[in-house]
């Protein structure tokens, strides 16, 4: 069984490091800004004694007045894992950094997150619709998408 | 197995060989004197002194229902109860359609058994277009007819008949073996009373 961290030593690590970059940690879970979500993902999966080196998932919830993207990280020497997470209040044009120089599994998962729920993700290198078809209008995973 | 019997030499002298062949024969002549009646012989006498009357309809409609073959396509999770239709406990074959087809050339029957979703349409119109005339489509189960639960879903065809044009309905989420099968009954049923002669336009 996979360990949950607990996210307080981890965020008083990141605290110093990326000082202003976390907006929240409670649990086994650390909400960051979405503008330094790259480096703290670097710095978790390059650290030694973190070696998140594999990404479980991402995923995005849409809560309204804001998005939040969801990494679950694991790191499969250790055998344990965090829960990453950060927010969009931008509803028009929400943008994320990508993170599949890190983790190419994420190529897919963002490419679905970004089909269904309207995410850009900056740097990713194929940045398309996967799972429906080219032309379909809106992303239909969002609250205020209309259905006939 | 047992033991071989190694005072019996393994490659026989071949006038020992011979002997055996030529008893065999010898016997054989004895045994058959008399030829074999044809066990058919009795129908030919039969249908000479007689005149079968039918119609074209009924002879059509009879081969046609007798011999449905569905296409081998499934849709989603209806199409597991198609299979267990199709195996031996309940048997399709009972029926005179046990021969699914991979290719739609060779089909007469679409069995739409699932949702079907609109990425898949295009594809699913395609096949149906694919089979040769005759040819007849069931829908099977709650999504097939209507979309069912999924119904106003951003990416499901509500309905299968919004792009292909349906005989038989069959309800259910998913539907009974035995009730895929008394819709294959029904549908049998309709073909009995289908024309080929075009039917006067009503005025």
């Amino acid at each position: 069984m996979t360990l949950a961290l607990p996210a307080t030593e981890i965020s008083a690590k990141l605290e110093t490091q990326f000082p202003g970059s976390l907006v929240d940690s409670s649990g086994n879970t650390i909400v960051v800004k979405p503008e330094s979500i790259f480096q703290i993902a670097s710095f978790l999966k390059n650290t030694p004694g973190f070696d998140f080196d594999y990404l479980n998932f991402i995923t995005a919830v849409d809560y309204n007045t804001y998005f939040e993207v969801v990494y679950y990280l694991v790191s499969l020497e250790h055998n344990h894992g965090l829960i990453l997470k950060t927010r969009c209040t931008n509803r028009e044009n929400p943008t994320v950094p990508s993170v599949v120089s890190l983790w190419n599994g994420a190529n897919f998962q963002e490419r679905e997150v970004y089909d269904l729920m309207g995410i850009k993700f900056e740097g990713h290198p194929n940045l398309k619709r996967i799972m429906l078809w080219e032309g379909f209008q809106g992303h239909p995973l969002r609250k205020d998408f209309k259905l006939q | 197995m047992g033991i071989e019997d190694i005072s019996k030499p393994y490659i026989y002298p071949d006038i020992e060989l011979d002997r055996t062949e030529g008893e065999a024969i010898e016997a054989a002549r004895k045994l058959y004197k008399q030829p074999i009646k044809d066990p058919d012989s009795w129908l030919e006498e039969d249908i000479s002194r007689n005149i079968l009357l039918t119609t074209v309809d009924a002879i059509i409609n009879w081969s046609r229902r007798s011999s449905i073959w569905p296409i081998n396509s499934g849709l989603a999770c209806c199409a597991f109860e198609m299979i267990a239709t199709a195996a031996s406990r309940f048997d399709i074959s009972r029926f005179g359609m046990e021969i699914f087809r991979p290719s739609p050339r060779q089909a007469d029957l679409l069995i739409a058994c699932g949702t079907l979703t609109w990425k898949m349409a295009p594809t699913y119109k395609r096949i149906y277009e694919q089979m040769a005339e005759p040819k007849w489509v069931i829908a099977m189960g709650s999504c097939a007819i209507s979309g069912g639960l999924f119904r106003h879903s951003y990416s499901v065809v509500p309905g299968i008949n919004m792009i292909i044009p349906v005989d038989i309905y069959i309800p259910g989420c998913p539907p009974r073996p035995e009730t895929l099968l008394h819709g294959i009954q029904a549908l049998q049923e309709k073909i009995k009373h289908q024309s080929i002669a075009k039917k006067k336009e009503q005025s």
